[in-house]
């Protein structure tokens, strides 16, 4: 009797979507922990900067959580990635702590750039985060480097590269992906295309509709997902990063998302209407799916949610906390990183 | 209002241009990243696209190296095309296009073409947006013959150095101060130029010469409206253009103070400061110095993203008046 039951249970388990055949329910209740750290930190970064804490400006991945978990669950802690202006998402779903984001972002000593980079600058790069870019697309060609060091040292890391659906019309896209290819090198890309390039629609600045299919180009897999479902996405990362492994060169995946927030702190959302934000925020919120999900599989209850929102409350409180009490660098630091000190 | 006394902002005062330059010309149109609905990054185009539809105010994909190649064409076959950069750093993407064949195609052709594009930069730091967005990269053009180099610091250089631009048969890169957009002043209406290879002296002075570009022409001046209270007379030459340079200016200027403090906000080696000082070292000016010529300029760093970081960077108002001071009293 009891052996017929866990036949059963591993049988449901097999009709499950990817997620639950491959995790554990402590491994999915942590994805939806950090997916709240995610949304939490860009509403604890965006109430600094309206409060005049923060300067500068910031580009917010609220609406595309799933996408940067998802990529990131099955990789490796030395796995790496290149990450992009939109990129406080990717660097927590790397691992980064968000009390050395926000001080980053306060432009203290104790942030990951010694508050020289910033938010367009965000990386833990000691957790394989090769660094966020002000540069739209530049990080492409520097995760196919990244990924011939693997190739050429053997150490078998994977490289990630995010990007932006407005980055597939730079060149050093496509040269990167050639060479990629050519060079069958262990590098997956991953466009989040959240339909805008700023205020510039993929349909008006994009001749290929969906920009997977630029993956034809290049022979390589071209995989399409709906990123705002996290079984979905790390499902298509979970075979991209086995294919890289071995040997079998790169993959492109398109993670079709939307960001909520304007493009940076100065947009006025002029080229969208209301009724599609409200949309996707009502209908297809990352979390909120997730989360029913869990709900419904009887992964998590109630309480076991309301504990992660209030766990996450608190590690963003105490972030933030430890970002105003940091020291603020010397000016006689100045030139301290442009190059690398000697003995 | 008085129309003698009307003020737009540097900003209102590229867009009016703009707007001129089309209605008086209809080969002249905008290209550029988000310039459309959006409205440029830092609202230049502003509703322009309105006005004129998005046949003549294109967004282009991001794509810079491609999109200047683009205008160039353009520019070659008979349009007189605009290219706004989202950041002047993005220059950097489109380097081949602007320096390999902007600036030597009429060159290499035997003279058999014009290339009369003209292109916007928002370029400096002071906005918090760390190394890659707030570069000042002008004097990397101004080493390109070919190009044409300006720099206006005033709404009203602003209007009439972008038309005098879009009437230049010749490339003419033009870098606007981010900073400098809210700046108000007054702007005439209607149609008028600046030219472009003129400098301007915006304020006459015995004892010392401060070359300025940009931005800190406004922060010379404000220095030496500080030091006119402990006697010292400051002449400010705002240099407009750093290619083709106005050698006549600048050497007649430091004739009469004999001193020369040049400050720029790019970094400081081997840049405009250095030109500006090698000009006049090699002129006649230079037997009437009584000083070392001496140079403020952008510290030898990235822009980083802390504020106070930020503003150590590149010379302030205090730098300048004891740079200044110190020059006049001889303590250098
Ligand atoms: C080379 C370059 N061009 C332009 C910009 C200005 N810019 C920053 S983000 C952005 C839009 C990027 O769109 P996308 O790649 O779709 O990313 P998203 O912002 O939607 O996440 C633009 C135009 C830039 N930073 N770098
Ligand atoms: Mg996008």
């Amino acid at each position: 009797m009891a052996g017929a039951s866990k036949a059963a249970v591993v049988d449901s388990r097999a009709n499950l979507p990817f997620i639950y055949r491959q995790y554990s329910p402590e491994q999915l209740r942590e994805v939806l922990h950090k997916m709240y750290l995610i949304r939490r930190f860009e509403e604890g970064a965006e109430e600094c900067y309206t409060r005049g804490l923060i300067h500068g400006t910031m580009h917010l991945s609220i609406g595309q959580e799933a996408s940067a978990m998802g990529i990131c669950m099955p990789l490796a802690a030395d796995d790496q990635i290149t990450s992009t202006h939109r990129g406080h998402g990717h660097c927590i779903a790397k691992g980064a702590e968000v009390s050395r984001m926000f001080a980053e972002f306060f432009g203290k000593t104790t942030g990951y750039c010694k508050g020289r980079g910033g938010s367009m600058h965000i990386a833990d790069v000691a957790k394989g985060n090769l660094g966020a870019n002000g540069i739209v697309a530049g990080g492409i060609p520097i995760a196919v480097g990244a990924a011939l060091s693997s190739k050429m040292m053997k150490t078998g890391k994977v490289v990630v590269s995010f990007f932006g659906d407005g980055a597939n019309n730079e060149g050093a896209f496509h040269e990167a992906l050639n060479m990629a290819a050519v060079w069958k090198l262990p590098v997956i890309f991953v466009c989040e295309n959240n339909g805008y390039g700023m205020s510039t629609s993929t349909a008006r600045s994009t001749a290929v509709k969906n920009i997977a299919e630029r993956a034809a180009a290049y022979s390589m897999p071209g995989v399409i997902v709906n990123g705002n479902i996290f079984s979905e996405v790390a499902e298509a990362s979970f075979k991209a990063v086995e294919r890289a492994r071995a040997g079998e060169g790169p993959t492109l995946i398109e993670s079709k998302t939307y960001r909520h927030r304007g493009h940076s702190k100065s947009d006025r959302n002029r080229y969208r209407t209301k009724e599609e934000i409200e949309d996707w925020m009502a209908n297809r919120d990352p979390i909120t799916l997730f989360e029913t999900e869990l709900r419904d599989f009887g992964f998590i209850d109630d309480q076991g949610i309301q504990a992660i929102r209030d766990a996450v409350a608190k590690e963003i409180a105490d972030g933030i906390e430890f970002a105003k009490a940091s020291p603020t660098p010397e000016i006689a630091t100045l030139q301290n990183y442009v190059y690398t000190e000697q003995a | 209002m008085d129309a003698a006394l009307r003020e737009l902002s540097y900003a209102q005062a590229i867009q009016e241009a703009m707007a001129i330059a089309m209605d008086m010309d209809e080969r002249v149109f905008l290209m550029g990243e988000d310039i459309g609905v959006y409205g440029g990054a830092f609202q230049v185009t502003g509703d322009l696209v309105e006005r004129y539809g998005t046949e003549r105010v294109i967004d282009t994909p991001i794509s810079e190296l491609g999109g200047a190649g683009v205008a160039v064409g353009a520019a070659v076959t008979g349009m007189r095309p605009i290219f706004e950069f989202q950041f002047s750093d993005f220059a950097t993407l489109a380097m081949e296009q602007i320096v390999n064949q902007a600036a030597k195609m009429r060159f290499m052709l035997g003279g058999e073409v014009s290339v009369p594009v003209v292109m916007r930069f928002p370029a400096g730091s002071g906005t918090g947006a760390a190394a890659q967005h707030s570069q000042s990269l002008e004097a990397w053009l101004g080493h390109v013959p070919g190009l044409k180099v300006i720099q206006p610091a005033t709404p009203h250089d602003a209007k009439g150095m972008l038309l005098a631009a879009v009437a230049d048969p010749d490339p003419v890169m033009i870098f606007e101060h981010k900073l400098l957009y809210k700046m108000k002043g007054h702007v005439p209406e209607g149609h008028y130029t600046v030219p472009i290879g003129k400098a301007e002296i915006r304020r006459e002075g015995r004892d010392l010469t401060i070359v300025a570009t940009s931005i800190m022409v406004q922060k010379a001046l404000d220095a030496a409206a500080v030091l006119e209270g402990e006697g010292i007379d400051i002449e400010v030459v705002d240099l407009r253009t750093i290619r083709p340079i106005d050698r006549q200016t600048v050497i007649d200027s430091v004739k009469k103070t004999s001193r020369l403090l040049c400050v720029y906000e790019a970094v400081k080696t081997l840049g405009i400061g250095a030109e500006v000082s090698a000009l006049v070292a090699e002129s006649e000016a230079f037997d009437y110095l009584d000083a070392p010529i001496v140079r403020l300029g952008g510290a030898e760093t990235p822009i980083p993203y802390n504020p106070d970081l930020e503003k150590a960077t590149v010379p302030q108002v205090p730098d300048i008046i004891a740079a200044a001071r110190d020059l006049v009293k001889g303590v250098r």
